[in-house]
């Protein structure tokens, strides 16, 4: 998993509530075998016509919003199906932060087993930041300081401190695991012992 | 302290209690297939990581294999790269793979069964939100994301947190033609789809124990409707006499040991339960559902509901949405329901119990001739198993098509679809739109309730057709 530290971008502003999972990437795009791949479907409905085309009103599809590594957007985001193509699709197309006034769970945690930093802040704040996506002026998040920093301006982000250190060295869950295989083999030893037919042999 | 049976199961495989709240559970058994695992594997070739032990995992293709003539190959591109990719991943790993001409190839949860890979008292994961199906042999089943599905592989544990336990019990005795899926459809309209958030749910009561081991099954299937993580039920006699000679089931001295384990599986006298319900099973009838979630059921007198008689306003537009979906009018009654196709498969009900059960009801007799109807075998075992009983010729002679094992039209990713607005009798798990096809209505019911519903051309009860 790729660290996360600091992020300089121009947002992009996506001012819908409730987005789900279905139009962050929908199902016909789960027959896939990669993780990659997924971020020219990213919002497959809304970014193109029935002909396939680009639709131009949609703020990814412009100028600089097509390389924004951040997204903010209206509340509830990430809902429906447990689907982790959402944040895959976020992450190919080059997102690695959410900007939203709350999250559904499961996204919300699918996020950081793949590297991206999910920040909620109150609805204030979030239309203050939303003016640098309109003027389109870069803001900055630093992870370890957990603040944003905007113009002259700065704001506090929360964040678990555990999910904030998985983050920063960019150990995903595995990784973290694999540091316990002592543990894991302990028990694996005493299971021989207890309950030989688990291993079948 | 008494415990409950899934109190003992997490605690007996607790690796490692984290500061965090979650905990670090060892997984004894590993199922595998072609949907949810492609990114798995792909993570673990890019960092480099092995499986750490094939032996305990066990794959099999099922969701979008075809279930016409096998020889052909698969037609949609892109389920056939799915299906290649799974079994290229399984060499590459040294994974057990059933392929699609196998004839123990079958849908995952019927095979683990089968093969008595599932064992009691068991942690049990697959990328598949039914994996509760295998909490029937007292074992703590539940379905996994794919980041999960690499941390099995690559450690053969998971991080969880501790769910609360939850206590279903049925007791007394089921009327005539009424079977275990009506009891979990009964129990799912009443905690509803959102019941078990949160929770285990442990199914108990002289009904459940009566039951067999392929019934429980059923039980346990649904439980992921009901919104909890896992179901389970006590291991008993009638699970160690399953299980015993199958090829993956322990041997000689082991078995023994294995029995005098999975013999104290069960929930101590005074365990604590943080929620509880009874029901009765006398007064279960035969289920149907009407609407777009499993929690819309009826049972086969009862009438579809109306939306005006609904206070809240958030209920009665749903119920109006779904409705409309399903193209049903308020008030109708259950029986005046017309459809056009029968399934009778899926994890659900697809073993060779269900299969005779809807045998029962369709011999000597001929299905409507409006419908469409077909059977899909849940493995290959249990397709041979009903052809060496000639279910398959009475399913046939009736109408029936009698196809190749998989998941098939219970969720459609095969070439098996509704086509918008057909309608159909169902013995599957889910009644979500688009479920079994775009635009598809979905009537979920007993495998009995099926076949009754291929004969009337209409949802019928199965209870006018018992011999
Ligand atoms: S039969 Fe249906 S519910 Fe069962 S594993 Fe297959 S798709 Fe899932």
């Amino acid at each position: 998993m790729q660290k996360f530290n600091t992020l300089k971008s121009i947002p992009a502003y996506l001012p819908i509530v409730n987005i789900d999972t279905d139009m962050i990437i929908p199902k016909q795009f789960l027959k896939t075998i990669k993780r990659t791949g997924l971020g020219k479907n990213l919002f497959f409905e809304m970014r193109y016509d029935d002909s396939g085309n680009e639709i131009n009103d949609f703020v990814l599809n412009q100028n600089p919003f097509s390389k924004s590594k951040i997204l903010i957007a209206g509340k509830n985001f990430g809902c429906g199906s447990s689907r982790e193509h959402a944040p895959w699709a976020l992450l190919d197309f080059g997102i690695t932060c959410v900007i939203s006034s709350s999250f559904a769970d499961i996204f919300y945690s699918n996020c950081f087993k793949n590297g991206i930093l999910p920040i909620i802040l109150n609805d204030e704040k979030i239309k203050e930041l939303s003016e640098y996506a309109n003027r389109k002026e870069e803001i900055s998040i630093n992870l370890s300081e957990e603040k944003i920093i905007y113009g002259n301006s700065e704001v506090n982000f929360k964040i678990d401190p555990f999910k904030k250190k998985c983050l920063l060295e960019g150990l995903d869950d595995i990784a973290l695991s694999l540091k316990k295989t002592d543990k894991i083999q302990t028990f694996e030893n005493n299971l021989k012992g207890k309950k030989p037919w688990i291993f079948n042999d | 302290m008494p415990n409950t049976l899934y109190d003992k199961i997490w605690n007996d495989h607790l690796v490692d209690q984290q500061d965090d709240g979650t905990a670090l559970l060892f997984v004894d058994r590993h199922l595998v297939h072609e949907v949810t695992s492609p990114q798995a594997f792909e993570g673990l070739r890019n960092s480099n990581r092995k499986v750490r032990h094939p032996k305990l995992t066990l794959a099999v293709a099922d969701h979008n294999v075809p279930t016409t003539d096998r020889s052909k190959g698969i037609s949609d591109e892109e389920s056939k790269i799915q299906v290649d990719t799974l079994e290229s991943n399984c060499k590459e790993f040294g994974i057990q793979l059933f392929g699609m001409g196998d004839k123990r190839q079958g849908i995952v949860h019927i095979i683990g069964p089968e093969q008595g890979f599932t064992q009691p008292g068991t942690v049990i994961v697959c990328g598949d939100s039914h994996t509760a199906t295998h909490g029937a042999f007292g074992s703590l089943a539940f379905g996994i994301g794919t980041s999960e599905v690499e941390h099995v592989l690559a450690t053969q544990t998971l991080v969880q947190k501790k769910a609360k336990n939850f206590r279903v019990n049925v007791d007394g005795k089921l009327p005539l033609g009424v079977t275990s899926k009506d009891v979990i459809l009964q129990i799912i309209g009443k905690i509803g789809t959102a019941g078990g958030t949160g929770c285990v749910i442990e199914y108990a009561g002289n009904l459940i124990r009566s039951l067999s081991v392929e019934q429980r099954m059923t039980i346990c299937n649904m439980t992921i409707e009901g919104g909890a993580r896992a179901g389970l039920i006590a291991p008993d006699e009638k699970i160690f006499k399953y299980l015993e000679g199958k090829p993956m089931s322990p041997k000689g001295e082991t078995w023994h040991k294995a029995i005098e384990h999975w013999k104290n599986l069960r929930t101590d006298d005074g365990a604590k339960f943080d929620k509880e319900i009874n029901l009765k099973a006398e007064e279960i009838l035969p289920m149907i559902t009407w609407g777009t979630s499993p929690q819309d059921v009826i049972t086969i007198d009862g009438k579809v509901p109306n939306p005006q008689n609904e206070e809240d306003e958030d209920r009665k537009n749903s119920l109006e949405r779904s409705l409309n979906y399903m193209g049903l009018k308020p008030n109708m009654a259950a029986k005046d329901i017309k459809i056009d196709k029968v399934f009778i498969g899926s994890c659900t009900n697809g073993r060779i119990e269900d299969l005779r059960e809807a045998a029962k009801i369709l011999k000597d007799k001929k299905i409507a001739t409006h419908v469409h109807a077909m059977v899909v075998p849940g493995s290959g075992l249990v397709k041979e198993q009903a052809e060496q009983e000639g279910l398959d010729k009475i399913f046939v002679n009736s109408g029936f098509e009698w196809r190749e094992p998989g998941c098939s039209m219970c969720l459609a990713m095969n070439a098996d679809k509704l086509k918008p607005q057909e309608r159909c009798a169902s013995t599957s798990n889910r009644n979500f739109e688009g479920r079994q096809g775009r635009g598809g209505r979905t009537h979920l019911v007993s495998p009995g309730m099926a076949a009754a519903a291929a004969i009337s051309g209409n949802l019928d009860d199965v209870r006018k057709y018992q011999n």
